[in-house]
């Protein structure tokens, strides 16, 4: 299912890396719809309540999933609790290490960062790493040498896609990074995006973290039972595909290489438990546009800004329905992308995002 | 010592927000805190070079709009990943309805 190599170099020390910065592609100027300042300032407040009325619904769910998986651990019956388990640890801690990286989630700080720590073990994502490494991707989305977190490269590799949906190779990276980072070793790339000062920060994390993954299959091997481990570091896997099914339409099949996120994001309409787990986060447009808008305030800054925003994808099937047949075609030629459409209510893109030979490759 | 600059009338700030202002191809960022007191700094973040008068005040905090880097805006310190740099700061009074600063 793989093509032929490919032309881009995803590297983040590569020829495209380079390139992307000596064009000024890189730590670029991108568009942005106009709002009026105090429109925005109300957007942006910052308020506990949403989040804390949202993680006490987490934490309980976790709870009562996790313990009755635990009850029911040897019978049928416990599936249906660690499938709820499963997706509460492997995939909805997604959103909140995302938002509470962002620090936005909470208007108290102390909060985002005990929730943001949390979810960050659950997802296996080292909190330090991350933190800087999605600072990148908000400067370069979507830029080719230059974004840490591009999900699916060109041509698309469809089986490590697939793969996903079950963890298991994100969680063999994690692990590999963790035990490679508790060794005191900082990769090159990673030194591309964490500052000097950082970096030990990242170490004393992946170090107390292989305690705990070292503890628990400790007790798993002194219990002779998997249980441990099916509450602790297997949900990022059985868990995982909610996080993957939504979060590849975050920028799949779209443009790269582009300084408009109306062109490299998808803004798609998921249904309450999906975005329950997922904060909003399915608001993409809007949310790489104007980070700073807390979860909870999406929906809203969505109704303001779409007359100059692509429809949204109406569902996440939709989304597939559009997204495969462009991976398949990126197969054959990985300069193809979906081009997306304005309404005529919005200002155009601008030329220099979409040159001549770009918008040839999306006929 | 350089001279005060008048940067902008003290009303055309909200409490607990910013301002963008310009001036000798610098870029500068007025602030009018909660307690009605006015503040200014470099205008950019010393992240990445975002005009942090596009960004959010709250109480003594100013968040850049682009990664949500933290400042105290008062003293200049850098309050948050990912910014790691302190801003400079720059001396500020209000005379006659007026926003001075002193640039230096």
């Amino acid at each position: 299912m793989n093509a032929a190599p490919s032309r881009r170099d995803y590297s983040l020390i590569g020829r495209d890396a380079k390139l992307a910065v000596e064009t000024g592609l890189s730590a670029a100027e991108w568009y942005h719809t106009e709002i009026p300042r105090k429109q925005m300032k109300a957007l942006m407040q910052r308020s506990d309540g949403p989040a804390i009325r949202d993680t006490i619904i987490w934490f309980a769910a976790l709870i009562v999933s996790g313990a009755g998986g635990a009850w029911f651990w040897g019978s049928w019956w416990c599936v249906p609790f660690f499938f709820v388990y499963g997706v509460l640890y492997g995939s909805s801690t997604d959103s909140r290490w995302h938002e509470c990286g962002h620090g936005t989630a909470f208007r108290t700080q102390w909060m985002n960062d005990v929730v943001y720590q949390i979810a960050c073990f659950m997802i296996m994502r080292n909190p330090v790493t991350w933190r800087w490494s999605h600072a990148r991707h908000h400067t370069d989305t979507i830029i080719v040498g230059r974004d840490p977190e591009i999900s699916v490269m060109r041509p698309p590799d469809l089986v490590r896609a697939i793969l996903g949906f079950v963890g298991l190779l994100d969680a063999w990276h994690a692990m590999s990074d963790m035990l490679r980072n508790a060794a005191g070793n900082i990769s090159a790339a990673e030194k591309t995006f964490i500052p000097e000062q950082e970096q030990p920060k990242s170490i004393r994390i992946a170090r107390i973290w292989t305690a705990i993954y070292a503890a628990t299959i400790a007790l798993a091997f002194y219990t002779g039972s998997f249980l441990p481990l099916m509450l602790v570091g297997l949900p990022r896997l059985y868990g995982a595909w909610h996080h993957v099914m939504v979060g590849l339409l975050q920028h799949g099949g779209l443009a790269d290489n582009v300084t408009d996120h109306r062109l490299n994001s998808r803004t798609v309409y998921m249904n309450p438990i999906s975005r329950f787990i997922y904060w909003n986060m399915n608001y993409h447009v809007e949310h790489h546009m104007f980070p700073m808008v807390p979860y909870h305030a999406l929906p809203k800054l969505h109704e303001l800004i779409k007359h100059d925003l692509p429809a949204p994808t109406p569902s996440i099937l939709a989304g597939y329905r559009e997204m495969i047949p462009a991976f398949l075609r990126q197969l054959r030629n990985e300069d193809y992308f979906l081009k997306r459409e304005l309404p005529l209510t919005a200002r155009p893109y601008r030329e220099e995002f979409h040159d001549n030979a770009a918008a040839a490759a999306a006929e | 010592m350089s001279d005060w600059v008048e940067a902008c009338a003290a009303g055309d700030i909200d409490e607990e927000d910013v301002m963008r202002f310009d001036h000798g191809g610098r870029t500068f960022a007025i602030y009018r805190s909660p307690d009605d007191e006015f503040f200014a700094t470099d205008g950019l973040c010393t992240h990445e070079k975002v005009h942090l008068a596009d960004g959010l005040v709250m109480d003594d905090i100013i968040e850049c709009p682009k990664h949500n880097g933290r400042f105290n805006y008062k003293t200049g310190a850098a309050r948050g990943a990912p910014v790691c740099v302190n801003l400079k700061t720059y001396p500020v009074k209000v005379d006659a309805g007026k926003v001075l600063i002193q640039i230096g």
